[in-house]
């Protein structure tokens, strides 16, 4: 099982996440070449895999079992295989995702209580939360243009997709629906993808889960056809 | 350019064909022999005279009371037979966004494989796994689905 793909900004790699002999890791795949390489030895679930804007480091959850399978976030250099921790708290912290320039990554943390998103900056100080309404947050997104983020939010048992500025003002619903996950950008920042899922009933029916694609005016909503079922839908740099 | 790799779109597709994974096969098989011989050691025997598995609140790996005595009959059924060998695995309802729930999934996994090793199972007899929500017990979009896929499944590995 392969999940959560994503392009590297600037080169012909894509990283994600695949359960191998029940050990699910963060992998990079080349797509000049076809390799496949695992990012790193760790001993426990890596995972929420996203490169850095220059595309030579990945930032990615890992769960150590040494620190009670609390998911932290780490910085791998694909260049020196280093890899630095960023964060150290009780709570679950991932989905980090970079801002274009490098500087600050805003991620998913249940450390106040509940999941609501954070920045810090890339070395992991100044954690400020961001998130300032009320329900669920996750699956934040820095924009290409780097003035804003996209996350889901599930609030009274509806899911939402929206922006909101990177310091948390200014948030705006751009979709809503039962199930709405995995919002990605399109390059030129006018654009998300994302996947719907509809309610899966007893009998084994409904639970289609189909990509879309919106402006972020919250206009001209498109579905995008795939054979089957799809979900976790990445748009690709300009290559 | 939007680029949709034929790989990814398989994974969510690739979970509905795959409930009949162990955990499903296993509790076929004891409810198909019900009223035939079962096996003292097996995940059959763990499944019909133990409990193979715990459930958690919303949002949460904190092991109830409940939980804590399935797991202590668990601990007491894995030292009657030292030989086997387990995979803890750990799930989430759909609610909650994929990666938040691999998370999660982890921290209910190990909630459940710590507190069998401090009832004495030996951590090499043991092994965790977390598939966040992509492997639900019960299909369904409401509570009582939700409930019983917030869980901890304890899987005989040999």
């Amino acid at each position: 099982m392969v999940l959560t793909p994503r392009f590297a900004p600037n080169k012909q790699l894509i990283t994600y996440m695949e359960y191998k002999n029940n050990l699910p890791r963060v992998y990079i795949y080349n797509l000049k070449t076809g390799e496949r390489e695992i990012v790193g030895d760790f001993p426990g679930m890596t995972f929420a895999p996203r490169f850095s804007p220059d595309s030579q480091s990945v930032v990615m959850s890992f769960s150590d079992p040494n620190n009670a399978a609390n998911s932290e976030i780490y910085l791998m250099d694909l260049n020196t295989r280093s890899r630095s921790r960023l964060t150290n708290d009780s709570g679950i912290d991932t989905s980090p995702s970079f801002s274009p320039n490098g500087e600050k990554i805003v991620f998913n943390s249940d450390r106040g209580g509940s999941p609501q998103l954070f920045v810090m900056d890339k070395n992991g100080d100044n954690i400020k939360r961001i998130s300032k309404g009320r329900g669920v947050y996750g699956n934040p997104v820095w924009s290409p243009r780097g003035d804003l983020i996209a996350f889901t939010k599930l609030t009274q048992g509806n899911f939402h997709i929206g922006v909101m500025d990177t310091n948390g003002n200014n948030e705006r619903v751009i979709v809503k629906d039962f199930a709405l996950e995995s919002p990605a950008w399109s390059p030129n920042g006018r654009y998300l993808i994302f996947h719907r899922q509809k309610r899966s009933n007893l009998d084994g029916t409904g639970g289609e889960v189909t990509i879309h694609f919106i402006d972020i005016t919250g206009y001209n909503e498109r579905v995008i056809p795939t054979p089957r079922d799809g979900s976790d839908p990445a748009w690709s740099p300009l290559l | 350019m939007l680029i949709v790799a034929g790989f990814f779109l398989a994974s969510c597709a690739a979970t509905k064909t795959e409930q009949g994974g162990d955990t499903d096969a296993a509790s076929a098989s004891a409810s198909s022999s019900s009223g035939g011989e079962i096996t003292a050691g097996t995940q059959e025997d763990l499944i019909v005279n133990v409990g193979d598995r715990v459930f958690f609140e919303f949002d949460s790996s904190e092991l109830t009371v409940d939980a804590q005595a399935t797991l202590d009959a668990q601990a007491a059924w894995l030292m009657q037979y030292p030989d086997t060998n387990i995979t803890v695995e750990g799930h989430a309802d759909e609610r909650g966004t994929r990666e938040y729930n691999l998370a999660l999934g982890d921290k209910r996994a190990f909630s459940v494989y710590s507190y069998l090793a401090q009832a004495g199972i030996d951590t090499n007899r043991m092994e965790y796994v977390s598939w966040g929500k992509e492997r639900p017990e019960v299909i369904g979009s409401d509570e009582t689905a939700y409930s019983q896929n917030r869980r901890g499944v304890t899987l005989v590995s040999n």
